[in-house]
């Protein structure tokens, strides 16, 4: 136990270095302060210890311009601190435009990965160096919480919602994946590896782990299973809004409302359809709560993705397509 | 009676010869009566979760999970923080410290409402016994912040005994802080205007607005958990139709404040010591005082900082950082201005000093590293880690425990009428600070090295600084013993001590020693400001120069009630 020992973390994202910056700098202010307030408290304990001719304190009230001083100093401090902080955190929420989308499910108490090419995994995900990720989770059960922290990302997993989570691998390893919320029994159990490795030799674990379908294939398979198409069909008008280019879209509601038609609206409009219903259309879907499980509703959306916008539909140009997620909406 | 009225000189009658009956206690609706049955009632509690505290390190010490079963575990830290939170640090310094001194600090014979008060006790007790049951029953295994859907649909433990347990409690402290907020506007003495009062009485003000104002959220979110899981209406849980995170917005709009519930009467604790200790008033006083007050306000508003990587939209996240940022600036100015009292001071370092300076040193390690976690790039890394569980334990046992031993050791000659063995004394001030250190500091490296906090088992490479924290608890363990055996024995065997050990001005001081039931045969006239040491030793000086020796000892007396 006493070789296998670090005091400071691997680093190996494009943004671990950033948070660590950001660190270093708040414990270089507080080792500063402490040692100030430290060093000021035993200099005034040898220099006006209790003794004769010495018996009171002198007629001192107080100092306005040093409470000034040490009310600005702090708060500049402070407030830079926090404008690096907000623009570490930024970065850290944003994913990239181009970050190829990996899922994960977490429940009591295993993770569960799918790569885009239909590869699964379970508490070890396999990824190579260079290439933006975007990781959108949702959880089976109670709250989880997808933590890399040679990554410096954390982010919590809910029932019932998508959260999202970004990085970039820039050293290969094995670095550990915990879940960092906790969420009964064996917790402290559910963690595993996230594995880094060069795109080489990630290309040839991908050819060597066998093939699944994509998860663009197997979306659509149970999208033509469920019978969804005989409603949602792809090019014409019928009893349900065609789905073409649907995501990213703004889609005008029954109750007048505009929602944007992202990952969790969608997730809702398959498992609880009669939440929000499309201008023009009846409530008639039925609900698939119960009978899809969250990997099978994570294809569907992925297949959904896939579908681009048929000609004349007025679809956000696919740049602009922002990435966002229930994060950035204040959906709490 | 007939025997006292034979021998009177024998026995001066004073609070706790007043009657020694279990009825005499128990009905009792004397305020410094109450503070010794919360004196006794917090010191179990903190007893049992210290039991729990050395169980969680002794497991551990390996990286296996091979001391306890990991529900035992789960079990284990729930109820460390439930009894620690809700039974020892809330109620630890307003209900005993508190409610033995804001009377006696303002010069009135009790508190608005006695009655009231003993009630709270009740409350507080029956509220203690849910909680005990559910132990006793085999735990709660939630963790303290009782997060959904894990507490209304998966645990199996008792979690709703434990709710109405913290349900309960909670008026107890609701009623405390009506108390306190009334005495202090109402009952003040003649001539102690807001700026004449002592900061302990600021910080209470303070500390009893947050106690009204919060804990009725408590109370709901505790009622709508247990409606969830004893109904399956949906409230919380997504599956039911309910939003977990509606849960932690209710759950810390409470549990923040209650942080500041916490450290608040303790920094009111902490001025009182560095005045006494240092015969000088506070450096700034007015700031000191407004400072508390502009803590329990600012309290209020930072409670989604607990929330950063919850899920809540990152707008909110930028909004609750910079709120949290402002939390810092009151603090500073506490801080810098007791460190400047000490400043031309004439220091004297007994047992309650040296708790103070602890407690200044330790609390500006928490709070700096609270700027931290406020921070939002670095809270992504460590929340939920061991960095979160070194920085709050740093605020409340760095500061709040410290700050309530300091003030035990300051006040207890004052509510036993016994001395307390200084030597003794001093060795676990600093057994404790060198314990605390130890046990707490590897923890900061730990959580941004990664480990996450409620693991029962972890990595190898985390097993050194592991080892090094339970080696500090354990000299934190025996810090703690020490001061529990001789305050007990100083009850028993102790040399009555003088009726102002410390010449510290106060009109708690200007009381007998021990108080009387009625606290001041004639209530005090107040003339000039708090800890006015350097008015009190020119009027003696004045009055040795233009009277004889004889007027000598009645000018003190007088400039004493200053």
């Amino acid at each position: 136990m006493w070789l296998n020992f670090d005091l400071f973390p691997d680093s190996a994202s494009t943004l671990s270095g950033r948070v660590d910056q950001l660190y270093f700098f708040v414990m270089g202010v507080t080792a500063f302060f402490s040692l100030l307030i430290a060093g000021l408290i035993v200099t005034f304990f040898l220099r006006y210890r209790r003794r004769h001719g010495n018996l009171f304190g002198s007629a001192i009230h107080g100092s306005i311009p040093l409470e000034i001083t040490w009310s600005v100093i702090p708060l500049g401090i402070s407030l830079f601190i926090f404008v690096w902080g907000a623009q570490v955190f930024f970065a850290l929420s944003r994913p990239p435009a181009d970050a190829t989308e990996f899922f994960a499910v977490g429940k009591q108490w295993m993770w569960k990965f799918q790569h885009p090419e239909g590869h699964r995994e379970i508490n070890e995900l396999h990824v190579p160096i260079g290439l933006p990720i975007k990781l959108t989770m949702t959880s089976e059960d109670v709250i989880h919480s997808f933590f890399v922290p040679a990554f410096r990302v954390k982010a919590d997993v809910l029932p019932g919602r998508y959260t999202t989570v970004w990085f970039e691998a820039t050293r290969p390893g094995r670095y550990h994946l915990f879940c960092a919320e906790y969420c009964g029994a064996e917790h402290s159990l559910m963690g595993g590896w996230v594995v880094v490795m060069e795109p080489n030799e990630y290309e040839i674990w991908l050819a060597g782990a066998g093939t699944g379908q994509t998860l663009t294939a197997s979306g659509e398979e149970i999208f033509t299973q469920r019978a969804c198409n005989t409603c949602h069909r792809l090019e014409t008008q019928a009893r349900g809004p065609s789905l073409n280019g649907i995501f990213g879209r703004r889609v005008a509601l029954k109750d007048g409302r505009m929602v944007l038609a992202d990952e969790s609206y969608l997730r809702e409009s398959i498992l609880n359809p009669a939440a929000k219903v499309v201008a023009g259309y009846d409530p008639v879907m039925p609900t698939f709560q119960g009978q899809l499980s969250e990997e099978e509703v994570l294809s569907l959306l992925h297949y959904l993705k896939s579908l681009a916008p048929a000609a004349g539909d007025s679809a956000l140009p696919a740049g602009a397509r922002p990435a966002r997620t229930m994060r950035d909406r204040g959906a709490s | 009676m007939t025997a006292i009225a034979q021998a009177p000189p024998a026995v001066r009658p004073d609070y706790l010869n007043d009657g020694y009956g279990v009825r005499s206690w128990l009905l009792t609706s004397d305020h410094k009566r109450i503070a010794i049955l919360y004196l006794i009632s917090v010191t179990a509690f903190f007893l049992l979760g210290g039991i729990f505290a050395v169980l969680l390190r002794l497991e551990l010490l390996t990286p296996q999970g091979d001391l306890v079963q990991p529900d035992t575990y789960n079990r284990l830290f729930t109820m460390h923080g439930v009894t620690m939170v809700f039974f020892f640090l809330i109620p630890g310094i307003p209900a005993v410290l508190g409610n033995f001194l804001v009377p006696l600090m303002i010069g009135a014979r009790d508190l608005a409402f006695p009655k009231l008060n003993l009630l709270s006790w009740y409350i507080y007790t029956l509220g203690a016994l849910f909680t005990l049951l559910a132990i006793v029953m085999g735990g709660v295994d939630t963790g303290w912040t009782f997060y959904t859907p894990f507490s209304t649909s998966y645990s199996n433990t008792h979690v709703i005994l434990t709710g109405v347990g913290i349900f309960v409690t909670g008026f107890s402290s609701i009623l405390t802080g009506l108390n306190f907020i009334v005495t202090i506007h109402r009952m003040r003495a003649p001539g102690l205007t807001w700026f004449r009062l002592p900061l302990f009485i600021w910080s209470h003000y303070a500390t009893s607005l947050i106690m009204i104002l919060g804990t009725p959220v408590i109370a709901i979110t505790v009622l709508l958990l247990a409606f969830e899981r004893a109904f399956h209406v949906g409230i919380f849980d997504p599956a039911l139709g309910g939003d977990p995170i509606l849960f932690q917005h209710l759950f810390w709009f409470y549990s923040h404040p209650a942080v500041y519930i916490m450290v608040l009467p303790a920094m009111g604790v902490i001025s009182e010591l560095v005045a006494a200790f240092s015969k000088k008033r506070v450096f700034g006083y007015e700031f000191v005082a407004l400072a508390s007050i502009a803590i329990a306000v600012l309290g209020f508003l930072v409670w989604g900082h607990h929330m950063f990587v919850s899920g809540q939209s990152v707008y909110a996240a930028t909004i609750f950082s910079v709120l949290s940022m402002l939390v810092a600036i009151p603090s500073a100015v506490k801080v810098f201005n007791w460190t400047a009292t000490l400043y031309q001071g004439s220091i004297w370092y007994q047992t309650p000093m040296l708790y103070a300076l602890g407690f200044i040193g330790l609390f500006t390690i928490g709070g700096l590293t609270g700027i931290a976690v406020a921070a939002l790039g670095i809270d992504v890394h460590v929340h939920d880690t061991y960095f979160i569980v070194a920085h709050f334990h740093y605020i409340m046992v760095g500061g709040t425990t410290l700050a309530y031993l300091g003030g035990l050791h300051y006040w207890w000659p004052k509510m036993s009428g016994k001395m307390y063995p200084e030597f003794w004394a001093k060795l676990s001030a600093l057994i404790i600070f060198i314990g605390f250190n130890l046990t707490f500091f590897p923890q900061f490296i730990l959580g941004y090295l990664g480990m996450p906090r409620r693991y029962h088992a972890y990595p190898e490479e985390f097993q050194v600084l592991h080892v090094l924290s339970t080696a500090g608890a354990s000299i934190l363990g025996v810090g703690y013993l020490i001061p529990m055996v001789y305050f007990t024995w100083t009850m028993r065997y102790g040399k009555r001590c003088e009726p102002n050990p410390w010449g510290a001005l106060g009109l708690e001081w200007e009381a007998a020693t021990p108080p009387p039931s009625h606290n001041f045969d004639q209530i005090p006239v107040v003339t000039t400001e708090a800890y006015d040491y350097v008015g009190q030793a020119t009027r003696q000086l004045l009055a040795r120069r233009t009277a004889g020796g004889a007027a000598e000892s009645s000018a003190g007396g007088e400039a004493a009630r200053g």
